[in-house]
């Protein structure tokens, strides 16, 4: 458990920067990427989220329990996206039906 | 920083009190990042099956009110870090503020969806089969892609709402004077369930309203 005080200045430098992502991210989408368009949009959301999880959520600074945690529930889902991209990528379709 | 002067007596100490406190609320975020993900990795799946079905829906959403939904967000975030900051400063008006405009943001996000609901359904953009719109751009199954964005805006919205309720109760208790220097774990474990409402709604913004 950390005591540490984040200060004042580091909060308003990490909303700023969160507004300039979001920011990025919608001129971002103006330009076509072809295939990495999904990847930068992710790419920046995620910058957004480190930012929010390590400032706001004060995980930089606090016991690195949480930290593991976090990331091992992240990990999980990874694993739920991995096993079902592998079943779905494998499949034989033999027509379109939805 | 998040040490109580007072603790509940089957804690050893404030500060276990704090740990522990904290522990098991990020356990709990585990669960919801596992249940939010879920829908997510649904929509990867079907968004790399039929991308013209995602790209044609996206166009029926109003990207400027997503990105107003975002930045209003994000500032209810920055408010909710700011309100700790303020009790841990013994500056506990700026506080209650900061809870309040907190509170106020998650009511505007929630008006700006109750805006876009009405004008979607009134419209006919529904999920699945219910599906009725007849304008222009409309693409086979179209509504797959309003499944995707009721259930996933729905969770998160209905989050939202509880979000708001917890900060109301915390409005409440930061006038009854709860909060102050080493007293600020019930802020600190609420601004963590907001701030989890914040990152889901980082992910669905582009997902949702920017694909193209």
């Amino acid at each position: 458990m950390s005591n540490h005080t984040v200060s004042f200045r580091t909060y308003v430098n990490v909303i700023l920067a969160l507004f300039l992502l979001t920011v990025c991210t919608v001129l971002v989408s103006l330009v076509d990427f072809g295939w990495m368009n999904a990847i930068i949009a992710i790419g920046i959301a995620t910058v957004k989220a480190y930012l929010v999880l390590m400032y706001f959520m004060h995980l930089k600074y606090d016991d690195k329990t949480y930290l593991i945690i976090f990331l091992t529930g992240v990990f999980f889902l990874f694993l739920i996206f991995v096993f079902i991209a592998f079943d779905i990528s494998t499949r034989v379709v033999e027509t379109n039906v939805l | 920083m998040s040490n109580n002067h007072s603790h509940a007596h089957h804690f050893s100490s404030a500060q276990q009190e704090a740990d522990a406190s904290k522990l098991g609320l990020w356990l709990f975020l585990c669960t919801e990042i596992i249940m939010f993900g879920s829908v997510f990795v649904a929509y990867a799946i079907f968004h790399g099956l039929y991308p013209e079905i995602f790209i044609a829906g996206s166009k029926y959403l109003d990207w400027k009110l997503g990105s107003l939904n975002t930045v209003i967000l994000l500032l209810s975030s920055f408010t909710m870090a700011m309100s700790i900051y303020y009790a841990s400063a013994n500056k506990l008006r700026l506080s209650v503020s900061c809870l309040w405009v907190t509170f106020l943001c998650g009511l505007g996000f929630m008006f700006i969806k109750y805006i876009e609901y009405s004008h979607k359904i009134h419209e006919g953009l529904l999920p699945g089969k219910f599906f009725s719109f007849t304008g222009e751009g409309v693409v086979d199954n179209l509504g797959l892609y309003f499944s995707f964005y009721y259930s996933m805006t729905g969770i998160h919205g209905s989050h939202v709402v509880i979000g708001l309720g917890l900060i109301f109760w915390l409005i409440i208790r930061a006038h009854k004077g709860h909060f102050g220097p080493g007293r600020v774990l019930a802020l600190e474990c609420v601004g963590l369930f907001w701030h989890l409402v914040d990152l889901v709604w980082i992910y669905l913004f582009p997902l949702l309203y920017l694909v193209e």
